[in-house]
């Protein structure tokens, strides 16, 4: 009973001075407004390149070839990485479920008089698997297709519809660097992942893009996927192993190839969010400590404005506890009300820059949460002294007080 | 005696040197009095007023307030005898802005932790003719009607006597005179009523006068 008076004598002197006590909210309402609004965009980040990283498939492995050159300095890429070193790995190493052979490179691709540049995969037909590819029209290649180094290709839904526009592409004939490949199937789209759309791709057998298309007698990359619920870091230990071996490199030097580990990629995000997250916790405990201040000094202008209120409240039967619980109640509405503000804008904030740029934006509701709780123990911790002068006032002081 | 007060001294140390505001007051307040402690500026008479109102407590002598000493209570104790049994009515009427009537009036109540606060508050404005004004705030009602909503206030707890600061001061002569008619006419239902004042005619309202100076009574001393 008491309680909901002080609420409501507390929010009519707030709203006496409306000014004021917006400004003193400031701090607090910039505050929690700048970290929801940052969270947002953080967790949003975090989410679009989990996203991509799962797009590229599951329990995924990717080899490539080192960097040449020595003494850190990158010269370009070694062409170490071989077909033999791929039916190695398959056969020694324990935990694959598949295995694909790459070879890719970006090639001119025309369809009568219309021409695009595409990323061109050479692979077997395990590759659709291992990246989570599916077909949506037509067929894979058949391992008769791969072997005989027929010059079927598949390609991505973007470049069926800038190649052929509406048309089945399916029986077509295209031309990559001027060889002609029918057309056997078309990808699902997977959607733009930024540094590279899937979607937009040609993939024909790696043995006619080794032989005839780039020319080349060694990899770009091989792909692995492992067995479900097996170690990615036990196979990757275990395919090094056996490279290491067929390279011929000895224990304590630097390896002529890396591994990607999918496990790795996941952790390595979800860590840079994490410390994203720390740090925007620094920022909005500093900007909550400002505010905090903002309110303090608010709350003392207050207690000296009703010296004569508290004075009168004491000659009626206040107890100095009334008192201080009463000026705690405002000061707690006040930072309260501030997180409340804050949070509103951080949200909106959020919504505006998901929606005018690149940056997706993900409000997390737990922080939002925490965000105003926060705010309302402000109140209480900047509130405590002045709460604590109003209790300790003279009665009779008060009073005469003009 | 609904006040048994027995050598009242209270020092005021000033720099150096040290005042008696009050030098042994004995004072003795039968129930259903209508007294007036007069005296001029530094006599000790908001002295007084602040010792029998429990706002303060005395150096030394004892103060037995309807039986019970309040002279060595502690401070949340006197919080509530301010509260329960003393009613005070001050010269700037000391009603919260932003409170309505209504609201003013049912506080002591609320910190009493005392039931149906509104309806009793209710029935204290209507006591006092200001029925129709519960909705309104104190800086839409006239002086004369902001007294009365603090004599309301000060009647809600139903407290032992009534104590009233220079209650005419901020008043004009006729708001002033209705004033005390409201005074008397609580004192003849039997309200103990204590008025505090410099006015010779505010105190002739009172049937026992007592004039202090320099912390001592002087005249009208010991029962009517």
């Amino acid at each position: 009973m008491l309680f909901w008076v002080i609420v409501k004598v507390g929010i009519r002197s707030l709203l006496a001075n409306k000014l004021r006590s917006l400004l003193a909210m400031l701090g607090i309402i910039i505050g929690v407004g700048a970290v929801i609004s940052m969270l947002a965009i953080g967790a949003g980040a975090k989410q679009s390149v989990l996203a991509r990283i799962s797009a590229m498939g599951t329990n995924l492995l990717i080899i490539r070839p080192g960097q040449s050159g020595s003494h850190g300095v990158a010269s370009g890429t070694q062409q170490n990485l071989t077909l033999a070193d791929a039916e190695a790995v398959l056969a020694e190493a324990k935990g694959i479920r598949r295995l694909a052979p790459v070879v890719n490179g970006s090639a001119q691709v025309k369809y009568l008089n219309r021409n695009t540049r595409s990323n061109v995969t050479g692979t077997s037909i395990t590759w659709l698997g291992i990246r989570d590819f599916s077909i949506d029209k037509g067929r894979s290649f058949t391992e008769q297709e791969v072997e005989n180094g027929s010059r079927v290709a598949i390609i991505g839904p973007v470049t069926a519809e800038n190649l052929l526009g509406f048309n089945d592409p399916v029986g077509e004939v295209v031309k990559v660097k001027g060889m002609s490949f029918t057309v056997v199937g078309v990808l699902t789209a997977k959607g733009d992942q930024g540094w590279f759309n899937p979607d937009d791709q040609v993939i024909v057998p790696y043995t006619v893009a080794m032989k005839q298309l780039f020319g080349l007698d060694y990899l770009r990359e091989i792909d692995i996927q492992a067995q479900d619920g097996f170690d990615l870091t036990a196979l990757q230990d275990d395919v090094t192993s056996v490279l290491r071996k067929r390279h011929r490199i000895p224990e304590n030097s630097d390896l002529d190839f890396e591994i990607r580990n999918q496990a790795d990629m996941i952790r390595a995000t979800t860590d840079i969010t994490k410390t994203f997250t720390y740090l925007l916790g620094g920022i909005a405990s500093i900007s909550l400590l400002v505010g905090g201040i903002g309110i303090m000094n608010i709350m003392l202008v207050t207690v000296t404005e009703r010296t004569r209120e508290i004075g009168v409240r004491m000659a009626i039967g206040a107890k100095r506890s009334n008192i201080r619980t009463q000026f705690l109640i405002e000061s707690m509405i006040l930072s309260g009300l501030g997180g409340l503000l804050g949070s509103a804008a951080g949200v909106l904030g959020a919504r505006i820059i998901a929606a005018a740029s690149p940056f997706p934006a993900a409000v997390e509701w737990s922080g939002v949460l925490l965000a105003i709780s926060f705010s309302a123990m402000v109140g209480i911790f900047f509130g405590w002294y002045p709460a604590r002068r109003a209790a300790a006032l003279d009665p009779i002081e008060s009073l005469r007080y003009e | 005696m609904i006040i048994e007060a027995r050598g009242l001294t209270k020092i005021y140390h000033l720099g150096g040197t040290t005042v008696a505001a009050l030098d042994g007051i004995d004072l003795d307040v039968a129930e259903g009095e209508m007294l007036a402690i007069t005296g001029p500026s530094g006599s000790g008479k908001s002295t007084l007023m602040q010792i029998i109102g429990c706002l303060d407590r005395p150096d030394s002598g004892s103060y037995v307030l309807s039986g019970e000493d309040v002279s060595t209570l502690s401070e949340d104790r006197l919080a509530e005898i301010r509260n329960r049994r003393i009613g005070f009515v001050f010269q700037t009427f000391n009603l919260l802005p932003r409170l309505s009537a209504l609201e003013n009036v049912e506080l002591p109540l609320l910190y009493a932790g005392l039931p149906h606060a509104k309806g009793r508050a209710a029935e204290s404005l209507e006591a006092v003719g200001l029925a129709d004004r519960m909705r309104h705030e104190p800086n839409q009602l006239s002086g004369g009607q902001r007294q009365r909503v603090a004599v309301a206030r000060a009647l809600i707890t139903d407290p032992a006597i009534l104590l009233a600061d220079e209650p005419t001061g901020n008043l004009d002569s006729k708001t002033g005179d209705e004033i005390m008619a409201l005074f008397a006419s609580l004192n003849r239902q039997g309200r103990t009523i204590i008025v505090v004042t410099h006015e010779a005619d505010v105190a002739k309202h009172c049937r026992r006068q007592i004039h202090l100076r320099d912390g001592r009574i002087v005249d009208g001393a010991g029962a009517a």
